[in-house]
């Protein structure tokens, strides 16, 4: 039989074949599909009424409120309203409200496992790639058809590997190894292929630095982003998974090599997520913001990450931290994470998408120049078209907070 | 159809604004490119096409972007390459989108014949630009004008 790269075998699985060829078009069945407030049951009721037709199979759909959480205005309020009142009507029993982002709340409660094929209503749902299972985002419509059929076509992809020997540095995460991509690839370096990450570094990291890695696999420009499944996704899962990893010998369209110990932080200035440098480039940039959110940059490990550079510290400019899930920030509270970033002066946000997404509160100003662990900084998408968004990882992003400028975290780590 | 020209990496927040996505897509659409051309939406007409550099269409999931464009009246999408989402978003829509490797030719106003088998013809110019054909399940999508209807028209004969 063929080599097979861990998205072929992913791919062949839900298109029922044995083996599957890269530009092929095949026709998968869908096990998962996720949405959220903004571009689920809003979008989708209305035309599931057109049609006329039922879900294929509630028990496969998952709905997490996070866009519009907590609500703020009329419209917000509907919104939440059609999303709450739509998984009753469609027997939907899978629905968290108002527990964190989609993308972190879907794995934290056993949603994902390696060999799945997923969908979701997000550009970040290739954060499941973390899990060995293939997951990608798609539109409102795409969305429908999958609900009313259960399948999904796909051009199958191609494997660009991204391969890390060695370790990381302290203060050096998954945060920088995407912005270092992006910055070197560009934003569409992964030309809608899958990618796939490996190598001694990436086998160290934790699962949420693994979804880090997969989720700006959409700013990379590709379908998804993978990590062959291992003892780090049993025991985050807490139950057996087969194991899911590519052939040896099978054929990718490009393999980059990495010295994991030879990166540093990594910074993207206004207003592209390619726009990386060394942290070093930016010392002297001051700052009057630092924001530690979304499914990107405030799960626990993110928290963490932030904690370690501001035990101790304070902030000199205006800290805000909105934790990805209730769940990761209540074991933050529990394990004196959260409480290292209070007093330190951080600010507590709701457990949702809030200024990443820029779709209502707490969006930032003209005079703002803020570093933040977000995944966008694409001009006027966190508020005014006049804020400048510098992206960083959380180690970054406190140690900026701390200095009141662009800082390296290394320093403060020591 | 005339052609409205913009850069590489015409992203999914310039399409459709953030601070607009909770209000219905006739209110987005008239925010829709106005923080790199304020008067797109006022002037854009029937017909019209939108042409961009590479990866059109990155970021977000939301369809709302090309929607805006569709509501508008733009017909087609040429560029050089596209954001994968965004791509298949266009054509769930029924707009097509046409990989087009010499669409940096094209300039503001240029008016443009296109074929779906392939082709644009530059009418101010005299250039002729050769595309990436449509596939045939996309060419389908866009006949059906889009996936809803087509999964109408699926329902239907079933």
């Amino acid at each position: 039989m063929t080599a097979q790269t861990l998205a072929q075998k992913l791919v062949a699985k839900a298109a029922g074949r044995s083996t599957v060829t890269p530009g092929e078009i095949v026709t998968c069945k869908v096990d998962l599909a996720m949405m959220h407030d903004s571009g689920g049951p809003r979008r989708v009721k209305p035309m599931l009424e057109r049609l006329g037709a039922k879900l294929w199979d509630p028990s496969k759909v998952v709905v997490i409120t996070d866009h519009y959480v907590p609500e703020f205005d009329e419209q917000s309020r509907k919104i939440l309203k059609i999303a709450r009142d739509w998984v009753k009507e469609a027997g939907v029993a899978n629905f968290y409200d108002n527990q964190g982002i989609c993308h972190v709340v879907l794995p934290e409660r056993g949603h994902l496992k390696p060999g799945m094929f997923a969908i979701g209503g997000d550009s970040h749902s290739p954060t499941g790639g973390a899990f060995a299972a293939y997951m990608f985002g798609v539109g409102a419509t795409e969305l429908l058809g999958v609900l009313v059929t259960g399948e999904i076509w796909l051009k199958v992809p191609h494997t660009i590997a991204m391969d890390f020997s060695g370790r990381f540095a302290a203060g050096v995460c998954a945060k920088d190894v995407m912005l270092h991509l992006i910055g070197r690839f560009g934003m569409d370096g992964g030309q809608y292929q899958a990618v796939e990450y490996r190598g001694e570094a990436i086998r160290a990291l934790p699962m949420q630095e693994r979804m880090t890695l997969c989720n700006m696999a959409a700013e990379l420009g590709a379908q998804t982003g993978l990590v062959a499944s291992d003892a780090v996704t049993k025991e985050y899962l807490g139950f057996d998974v087969e194991t899911w990893t590519g052939d040896e010998k099978a054929n990718y369209l490009e393999e980059h090599k990495f010295k994991a110990a030879e990166l540093a932080p990594q910074v993207a200035a206004p207003h592209s997520p390619a726009n990386t440098r060394d942290v070093k480039a930016f010392e002297t940039t001051e700052i009057n913001l630092a924001y530690i959110g979304a499914c990107t940059g405030a799960k626990l490990e993110d928290l963490r990450m932030a904690a370690r550079v501001l035990k101790n510290r304070k902030s000199r400019v205006k800290l805000l931290v909105a934790p990805a899930s209730l769940r990761d920030q209540q074991t933050a509270e529990k394990e004196g994470t959260l409480k290292v970033l209070m007093d330190a002066g951080a600010e507590l946000l709701p457990n949702s998408c809030g200024a990443c997404a820029g779709y209502g509160g707490a969006l930032f100003g003209d005079d703002v120049v803020a570093i933040s662990s977000t995944a966008r900084n694409f001009k006027g998408r966190m508020g005014s078209t006049k804020a400048q968004v510098y992206l960083g990882s959380p180690y970054t992003v406190a140690a900026s907070a701390v200095a009141g400028r662009i800082a390296d975290p290394r320093e403060m780590l020591a | 159809m005339k052609a409205w020209v913009f850069g590489d990496n015409l992203d999914t927040d310039m399409l459709a604004p953030g601070r607009y996505m909770k209000f219905p897509i006739e209110e987005i659409a008239k925010h829709c490119l106005e923080s790199v051309s304020p008067d797109f939406s006022k002037n854009v007409q029937k017909g019209d096409c939108v042409v961009a550099g590479r990866n059109f269409g990155c970021g977000s999931s939301r369809e709302q972007a090309p929607e805006a464009l569709r509501l508008l009246g733009v017909s087609a999408l040429v560029a050089p390459s596209f954001a994968g989402l965004f791509y298949r978003n266009c054509f769930n829509l029924g707009l097509p989108a046409i990989v087009c490797p010499d669409a940096k030719r094209i300039r503001q106003g240029d008016l443009l014949e296109i074929s779906y088998e392939g082709k644009i013809k530059n009418k101010t110019t005299g250039e002729t630009y050769a595309c990436e054909p449509i596939p045939d399940h996309l060419q389908t999508l866009v006949r059906d004008g889009g996936l809803l209807p087509h999964l109408e028209k699926r329902l239907k004969r079933a």
